[in-house]
């Protein structure tokens, strides 16, 4: 009935050895998969550190949640092409679109907090390549690793009695992060942009540009506004109105469009180009290789930036990842927040019930 | 009519196309299951691999498919219980579902997902689906779920494989484990 042959020699013997043949395989399956190492961090537990930090709105993103899709154009300059033979840097317009955010992680957040300003991209060119890119105002980043990343969600999880961070917890977290601090400081002291149109929008991560010659750079970029910047009144944010960033915004838009400037930074010889907490010398020579224009706004119910990530990772041919550790996990973390807000399905944003932005219902 | 050839083996493409997959299908199961289990930089290489493998064990299990109609695979043992030559053509016929449904959803859920469905360079394959979140997450979903069901059947056949090689030792191991050439038949 089993289908042994009658006078098998060695049977238990050879039924145990294709059991240990099986074992071996499911065993590195399990370990491959991490299931064995429980201390690996992995995509899904970047994404729970942000949700057991701000809790879980269903349909949002798990941070920078909340946010404003826009319609625009990139005009190459061919300047691009002495860094890389992307088809993005080749002289003439490409159609983009992308999405303002601000770096709370609820999307019903107030605007009016020190957190980041986020301009987020995606440009296709006509040969159908895609460049995505995730921006924040800050050249520089708090954390540089996913461990960090990890032990600072938890640090500055809100105590239920306080509604503020254990106090020891994250002065414990600070005194042995001093990349984190530093980032505090630089928040501390430098202005915020009173507008998404003001702000400067950096790539915080060097990517590997590869020009046509075959010759690799590492490189980090930012996007520089045409409009002149002014400063938010920190001492006065909270009285801001919740949705205030993004209806002046969505106003500045409705006046006409709002430009700014690619500019690429090569690295030199030691500068860190794996390590996003590090800024690079301000003097760094920059080439401006073309101009963004945002044309309009659309609420992310209508837009085209909700039902999509802005991964870092998708890039063209002619730029690849730097060693950066945290452009794998930002690519995982977007990955894992994408796949769990899309089977939440769709809700509807902070913005749709504002009466600032009827204008852009379509 | 001549009387057709029964074969002792499977024909030498089937063979050689059986091992090249095991090998591929193998490698992307650790690649894929490894792949999200890390935010390592290991994780951008492994992805990188992912999709043109995939797409590669598309490519070739189409092919197999084509042979495998063609071609008479030989008899299993007269002798051999009769569930288990149920088994045995069962469990095939859904490596076959299998190993061709799943790139296929990952080539969807890229599509529906909105990625640019990337193989190597500037070379990127059209979207398969159209652009829609809640079948992004469906695809995904299911793209998880058929890779351990893939891993396990691929357990369970390699199991019976080498209980035919080792225990009943009835010529089926050898029948796509053999080098020589032609497929043994005899009329």
């Amino acid at each position: 009935m089993l289908g042994v042959p009658a006078g098998t020699r060695y049977l238990l013997p050879k039924l145990l050895l294709i059991g240990a043949v099986l074992a071996v395989f499911a065993g590195g399956f399990a370990y491959a998969a991490g299931w064995l190492t429980p201390a690996r961090l992995g995509q899904d537990a970047i994404v729970d550190s942000l949700e057991d930090n701000h809790g879980v709105v269903p349909g949002f993103r798990r941070a920078h949640a909340k946010g404003l899709c826009f319609i625009g154009s990139f005009a190459a300059n061919g300047q691009g092409q002495a860094l890389s033979r992307a088809t993005a840097f080749a002289a003439g317009s490409v159609p983009v679109f992308g999405r303002f955010s601000t770096g709370v992680g609820r999307p019903d957040a107030p605007d009016g907090v020190v957190t980041f300003h986020s301009l987020a991209l995606s440009l296709t060119t006509p040969d159908g390549q895609v460049w995505r890119m995730a921006l924040d105002d800050t050249p520089i980043f708090p954390v540089a690793d996913a461990a960090a990343f990890v032990a600072l969600q938890a640090a500055t999880t809100p105590d239920p009695a306080t509604g503020k961070p254990d106090p020891k917890a994250l002065g414990d977290y600070l005194a042995a992060h001093p990349e984190t601090q530093a980032f505090l400081d630089y928040m501390r002291d430098s202005p915020i942009p009173s507008s998404f149109a003001n702000g400067t929008y950096y790539s915080i991560n060097a990517f590997r540009f590869t020009d046509a010659a075959g010759q690799t750079r590492f490189v980090r970029w930012r996007f520089e506004p045409e409009a002149p910047f002014a400063a938010l009144d920190k001492a006065t944010l909270a009285t801001l109105p919740r949705d205030a960033l993004f209806d002046e915004v969505i106003d500045r838009l409705a006046q006409g469009p709002l430009r700014w400037h690619l500019l690429l930074t090569p690295a030199e010889p030691g500068d860190p180009v794996d390590d996003a907490t590090k800024a690079w010398p301000a003097d760094r020579p920059s080439v401006e290789v073309g101009v963004l224009t945002i044309e309009r706004a659309v609420l992310e119910d209508d837009g085209p930036c909700r039902d999509i990530t802005f991964d870092p990772l998708i890039l063209p041919d002619g730029i690849a990842a730097s060693d950066d550790p945290l452009l794998a996990v930002r690519s995982g973390a977007y990955s894992v927040s994408f796949t769990r807000r899309a089977a939440e399905g769709p809700h509807p944003s902070a913005l749709a019930s504002d009466p600032a932005a009827k204008e852009l219902k379509p | 009519m001549t009387p057709t050839a029964i074969p002792t083996r499977f024909s030498p493409l089937a063979r050689l196309l059986h091992w090249v997959m095991a090998l591929a299908i193998l490698a992307m199961l650790f690649i894929g299951v490894g792949m999200v289990s890390t935010v390592s930089n290991l994780r951008t290489l492994l992805l990188d691999i992912h999709r043109p493998l995939g797409m590669l064990i598309l490519v070739l299990a189409a092919i197999r498919l084509l042979v495998r109609l063609t071609h008479r695979p030989p008899p299993l043992p007269a002798d051999l219980p009769g569930w288990q030559k149920a088994a045995a053509h069962l469990s095939h016929l859904l490596l076959y579902v299998l190993m061709i449904a799943q790139p296929l959803l990952g080539w969807g859920l890229l599509s529906a997902g909105g990625y640019p469905v990337v193989l190597f360079g500037a070379f990127h394959l059209f979207p398969l689906v159209p652009q829609d979140a809640a079948l992004f997450a469906l695809l995904r979903a299911a793209h998880g779920w058929v890779a351990l069901l893939l891993f396990v059947t691929v357990l369970a056949h390699l199991g019976a494989a080498l209980f035919h090689a080792l225990v009943r030792r009835d010529g089926v191991f050898s029948s796509m484990a053999s080098w020589r050439p032609g497929n043994g038949g005899s009329a």
